[in-house]
C-alpha cells in the first residue's frame, strides 16, 4: 500500500521536458491488448502505486489506487458481502483495476451488471502536462463536467496516468445457479436473447462447443423458481465455468499466438459467415472468433452485425488491430488526445498507428 | 468564441430559408418568446431566431452556416430542463429538434429503440410496453421531455441506483458535429474500439454536438414491483434505515426520502395517506420476479422496524402502490402550492452525511430567512432541496440563489457533487469553480475545443470562463464556505 503518484508525476514532467515517450504499465498482465508497445518509450510503472483509499460499504461505493490488484480488492468487498458486479477478468495475479479500465475489461455479466466504465464514479489523471487532475467524484449521480472518467474506458492510457478510481460496488448475490444444453449455434442467438427478454434473474448467458449456459442469480427463491420453470440442466460446478469465461481460461481461449478475434456487435445479428471456432458470450453481444484473415476483412463482418472488431490477442500486432475510424471521428479523436497529451507522450501507437 | 464576421438576422434567415420552409424559420420576437427560457424560467434571453429543421441533411447546413459565420447555436429538446441549458444566446440561433419526433424502430428481440431526438421519454416505454419491455431512466419531466435532452443532461429519475443513468441505457448517438459532420458514436455492441466519446457526450449539455438519433437499451417490464413506505421521527433514523437496507444486500428499484415539510405538502396535495406527524418518510420499491419481491419485502419491513420507524406500510395492490408514489411524484407542485415560488436544487451527496446535511440546511434556512422542503433521492444520495421563496418581493429571489449556492458548496464539501442531475447550464456555472480547480476546468475547455473549435455550440454554459472563477473564489465567498466546511466536519 503505497502512494507514489508523485513520483509519477515528476516521471511524467521530466519525461516531457526530455522529449521521451512513456508505455503505462500496471501489474504487466495486458500486454498483448492494443498495438505492440513502443520501443522508443521507457516504462512508466503504476503497479507501485497501490492500496484502498476509502471504502464505504454502505454507500457501495469504494475509492481506490489504480495499481491495485483485483484480487486485492475483491478480497476487501468480499468481507463485506459485496463484489465487483462487472466481474473483470483476472490475467493474473497481478491484474490492476486500473488496467481494467484503460481495456475497459469486463465479464460475463456485463450486459446486466454494465461494464467497468459504466461502474466507474471519477477518477484522478495524470495529463500529458503532468497535471494531477480529479473528475467526477464518489457519488453515482454527479453531471458537474465532461465524463472524462468514462472516457478512459477503452483509450489504452493513451489520455494520460490513471492514479485513481473511484467505483460503484453492489452486493454479492444471495445464490446464482448455472443451466446447461445443448444448442445448435444458428438457434442459439434467438434463445439466449428470448431469455434475457424476460423478467427473470439472468446474469450470464454464453454458447460454445454446442452448449448454452445461462447463469441465475439473485434472491435464492427466485433462483430456483426460474431454474424450475427454464429448461436445462443444473451444473455442478458452474461457479468454476464461469471463472474460467471471466478469466479467459476456458480451453477455447488457449494458445496465446494464434489471432483471437472480438467481435461486439448486435446481439441478435446473424453470425459473420468465416471458418473457424465461436465462443458467444454476452448473449450475443460479444463472439470470439479463432481464425485467420484481415482485419479489414473482419470489419466488413462486423460492421453487417452492427458493431465492430478488434484482434484481441495474438496475430500480427505491428499493424491495426482494431476497428477503423471514420475520418471525422479520427480527427475528434485526435484532438482530444491532443487536449490532454499535446506531446503524444503516453503510449504511441498503442490504439492505432495514428494516435 | 466566435471571432468571424457575423452576418445579419435577415441574411441568415434567408440563407435558413434556402432550404427550409419559411414558416419553421422564427424571426418574429411574439413567435420566438416561449423559446426565450427553459424550465429554469428565471433565466431569460431572446436569441436571433429560431429554426426548426426536419431532417439531418438540413441540421447540417445550419450548422455549416453557423460555423462559416461564428453564429452561436443552442439545441432545444422539449425545454424542460432545470439548469438554463438551453437558455438561449442573444446573438445566436435556436436549433429546436421538436420535428424530430418518431420512434424510428423498436426490436423486442435484442430490446432496443431507435429514436428521433424528440421522442417524448415516456413514450419510449408506452411504445415498448406491447412487447413487455420499458426504458429506465424516468426523471420527473418524462412525460414532457425528450430523449436528446436526456442525453445531453444524462438525466437519471428515481431509479437510477438500479438501472442507471442515461449513460448506462443508450448503446449510440448520430450526432451533427459544430463544423457540420454526421458522426455515428458507439454501435449496436456494447462497446466500442477507442477511448468511450458515448461517455463523453452523454451530459455535455449540448455543448459538443447536436444529437439526431439515439439507439437505447429497452429492459423487461419486472414482474412485479411493491412499495414499503416508513416514516420516522428523525431523519438521522431515516438515513440509517437507507443504509440498514442497501447494508442488507437489497438493491431497490426506487428509495425516496423526504422531510417533514414536503410530507405534510405531499400529503395535502395528493391525499396519499403519509404519516404527517413524521421527520422523515421513506419510500422503499422492491421490484424483480414474484418470489424475489416477497423475499425482499419482508426483509424490508424487518429493517425498518428494527431500525426505529414509527409507521410501515407496504402497497397491497397496484392502485395502492401508485397512491403512495403520487405524492412523491407531486411533490414539487405540491410545494409550490404552499409557496409564491419555489426554487429547486440538485445537490449530490454521499448518503452518510444525509442528517448532517439537512440540519446544516435547516440552520442556513434560518440564517437566510427561507423556508426549505426536501425531497431525496435517498438510494443514490441526489437531493432536491426546494426553497420557497415570493418573487415579488424585492431582493428575495437573489437571496434565494445565494442560499441555493450555499448549499452547493455544502455539498462538495462532505464530498458530492453541485448536480446530480439537472446539469451545470448557466444556473451552476459559478459553483462550477468550487467543484474543480482551474487545471480542470481548462482540461474541460481543451475537450470542448476537440470538438468544437470555433466555439459556436452553447456558449457560456456548462464550463466557466476561468477570470470568472477567480472572482467567484474570493474571500469574502471562501469565508463563507469556511463556516460550512467547519460545521460539516465538525
Amino acid at each position: 500500500m503505497a502512494d507514489i503518484s508523485q513520483q509519477l508525476q515528476e516521471q511524467v514532467l521530466q519525461a516531457r521536458s526530455g522529449g521521451e515517450k512513456l508505455n503505462i504499465i500496471g501489474g504487466g498482465t495486458k500486454a498483448f491488448i492494443g498495438r505492440e508497445p513502443s520501443r522508443d518509450a521507457s516504462d512508466l510503472n503504476v503497479g507501485g502505486h497501490t492500496g484502498i483509499v476509502d471504502y464505504h460499504p454502505v454507500e457501495l461505493v469504494m475509492t481506490v489506487r489504480a495499481g491495485t490488484p483485483l484480487r486485492e480488492i475483491e478480497a476487501v468487498l468480499a468481507e463485506q458481502g459485496q463484489a465487483l458486479h462487472f466481474e473483470p477478468p483476472h490475467f493474473g495475479p497481478e491484474s490492476t483495476i486500473g488496467g481494467t479500465l484503460a481495456c475497459n475489461l469486463s465479464g460475463p455479466s456485463r450486459p446486466w451488471a454494465g461494464s467497468v466504465r459504466d461502474q466507474v464514479l471519477g477518477i484522478r489523471l495524470l495529463n500529458g502536462k503532468g497535471e494531477h487532475l480529479r473528475f467526477g467524484g464518489e457519488v453515482m449521480k454527479n453531471v458537474a463536467g465532461y465524463d472524462v472518467s468514462r472516457l478512459q474506458a477503452g483509450a489504452l492510457g493513451t489520455l494520460g496516468v490513471i492514479t485513481e478510481i473511484s467505483l460503484k460496488v453492489m452486493p454479492h448475490p444471495a445464490a446464482s445457479l448455472t443451466l446447461v444444453q445443448d444448442m445448435a449455434m444458428d438457434e442459439v442467438l434467438h434463445y439466449m436473447n428470448s431469455r434475457a427478454a424476460e423478467p427473470k434473474p439472468i446474469t450470464a448467458a454464453c454458447w460454445v462447443d454446442g452448449k448454452v449456459y445461462l447463469r441465475l442469480s439473485g434472491a435464492k427463491s427466485a433462483v430456483e423458481a426460474t431454474a424450475e420453470k427454464w429448461s436445462g440442466d443444473v451444473m455442478n460446478d458452474g461457479q468454476a465455468f464461469w471463472r474460467s469465461v471471466q478469466d479467459m481460461q476456458h480451453e477455447f481461449f488457449a494458445g496465446k499466438d494464434a489471432p483471437l478475434w472480438r467481435f461486439s456487435v448486435g446481439s441478435t445479428a446473424d453470425n459473420p459467415v468465416l471458418e473457424g471456432d465461436w465462443f458467444i458470450d454476452w448473449a450475443g453481444s460479444q463472439r470470439w472468433f479463432r481464425g485467420a484473415g484481415e482485419l479489414s476483412d473482419m470489419e466488413t463482418q462486423a460492421r453487417a452485425a452492427g458493431g465492430q472488431v478488434s484482434l484481441f490477442r495474438g496475430g500480427d500486432r505491428t499493424g491495426e488491430v482494431m476497428h477503423s475510424q471514420p475520418n471525422a471521428l479520427k480527427t475528434i479523436q485526435q484532438r482530444v488526445k491532443s487536449s490532454f497529451d499535446p506531446d503524444g507522450l503516453f503510449n504511441p501507437g498503442r490504439l492505432y498507428s495514428w494516435m | 468564441m466566435a471571432t468571424k464576421p457575423k452576418i445579419s438576422k435577415a441574411e441568415l434567415a434567408d440563407q435558413f430559408r434556402t432550404f427550409i420552409e419559411p414558416e419553421y424559420v422564427i424571426t418574429d420576437d411574439e413567435t420566438i418568446k416561449p423559446y426565450e427560457c427553459d424550465g429554469m424560467s428565471m433565466y431569460c434571453e431572446m436569441p436571433l431566431l429560431v429554426v426548426l429543421p426536419e431532417t439531418v441533411t438540413q441540421v447540417q447546413r445550419i450548422m455549416r452556416i453557423c460555423h462559416e459565420h461564428g453564429i452561436p447555436v443552442v439545441a432545444r429538446g422539449a425545454g424542460t430542463g432545470l439548469s438554463a441549458g438551453a437558455m438561449p444566446n442573444k446573438e445566436g440561433v435556436v436549433l429546436s429538434l421538436a420535428k424530430f419526433n418518431r420512434i424510428l424502430h423498436i426490436d423486442p428481440l435484442e430490446r432496443t429503440a431507435c429514436l428521433q431526438p424528440g421522442v417524448r421519454n415516456l413514450a419510449i416505454s408506452e411504445e415498448a410496453a406491447q412487447y413487455g419491455l420499458y426504458y429506465g431512466p424516468d426523471p420527473s419531466s418524462q412525460i414532457a421531455c425528450t430523449i436528446g435532452g436526456n442525453v445531453a443532461e444524462n438525466s437519471g429519475g428515481v431509479h437510477c441506483l438500479k438501472y442507471g443513468l442515461t449513460v448506462h441505457n443508450i448503446l449510440s448517438v448520430e450526432m451533427v458535429t459544430a463544423e457540420g459532420d454526421v458522426v455515428n458514436v458507439g454501435s449496436s455492441g456494447l462497446d466500442s474500439c477507442g477511448m468511450d466519446l458515448l461517455a463523453l457526450l452523454t451530459g455535455s449539455e449540448g455543448l459538443l454536438g447536436v444529437v439526431t438519433e439515439v439507439k437505447v437499451k429497452l429492459l423487461p417490464k419486472p414482474e412485479v414491483a411493491q412499495v414499503v413506505m416508513a416514516g420516522f421521527d428523525s431523519v438521522q433514523k431515516a438515513g440509517d434505515a437507507v443504509g440498514g437496507i442497501i447494508s442488507h444486500g437489497i438493491i431497490p428499484g426506487g428509495l425516496e426520502m423526504m422531510d417533514g415539510h414536503a410530507i405534510v405538502a405531499a400529503d395535502d396535495f395528493s391525499g396519499a395517506g403519509y404519516p404527517r406527524e413524521a421527520k422523515a418518510l421513506l419510500l422503499c420499491e422492491v421490484d424483480g420476479t414474484e418470489e424475489e419481491v416477497h423475499e425482499h419485502i419482508a426483509e424490508a419491513e424487518a429493517v425498518f422496524r428494527k431500525l426505529g420507524a414509527t409507521s410501515v406500510r407496504t402497497s397491497q395492490s397496484e392502485q395502492e402502490r401508485a397512491l403512495l408514489w403520487l405524492g412523491r411524484k407531486s411533490a414539487f407542485p405540491a410545494v409550490g402550492r404552499i409557496s409564491p415560488d419555489y426554487y429547486c436544487m440538485d445537490g449530490t451527496i454521499p448518503r452518510r452525511h444525509i442528517a448532517k446535511v439537512l440540519t446544516d440546511m435547516q440552520a442556513l434556512s434560518e440564517e437566510f430567512g427561507l423556508r426549505v422542503a426536501n425531497v431525496f433521492h435517498a438510494g443514490d444520495g441526489n437531493l432536491h432541496p426546494l426553497i420557497l421563496f415570493d418573487a415579488n418581493v424585492p431582493g428575495e429571489f437573489e437571496r434565494t440563489e445565494a442560499f441555493g449556492a450555499a448549499i452547493l458548496e455544502m455539498c462538495v464539501d462532505v464530498g458530492g457533487c453541485i448536480t446530480g442531475e439537472h446539469g451545470v447550464g448557466v444556473e451552476k456555472i459559478r459553483q462550477m469553480a468550487v467543484q474543480f480547480n482551474d487545471l480542470e476546468l481548462q482540461q474541460f475547455h481543451d475537450v470542448k475545443a476537440a470538438f468544437d473549435p470555433s466555439g459556436i455550440l452553447n456558449p457560456g454554459k456548462g464550463v466557466p470562463a476561468l477570470k470568472f472563477c477567480q472572482e467567484y473564489r474570493s474571500l469574502e465567498h471562501k469565508q463563507h464556505k469556511h463556516e460550512h466546511t467547519e460545521a460539516a466536519h465538525g
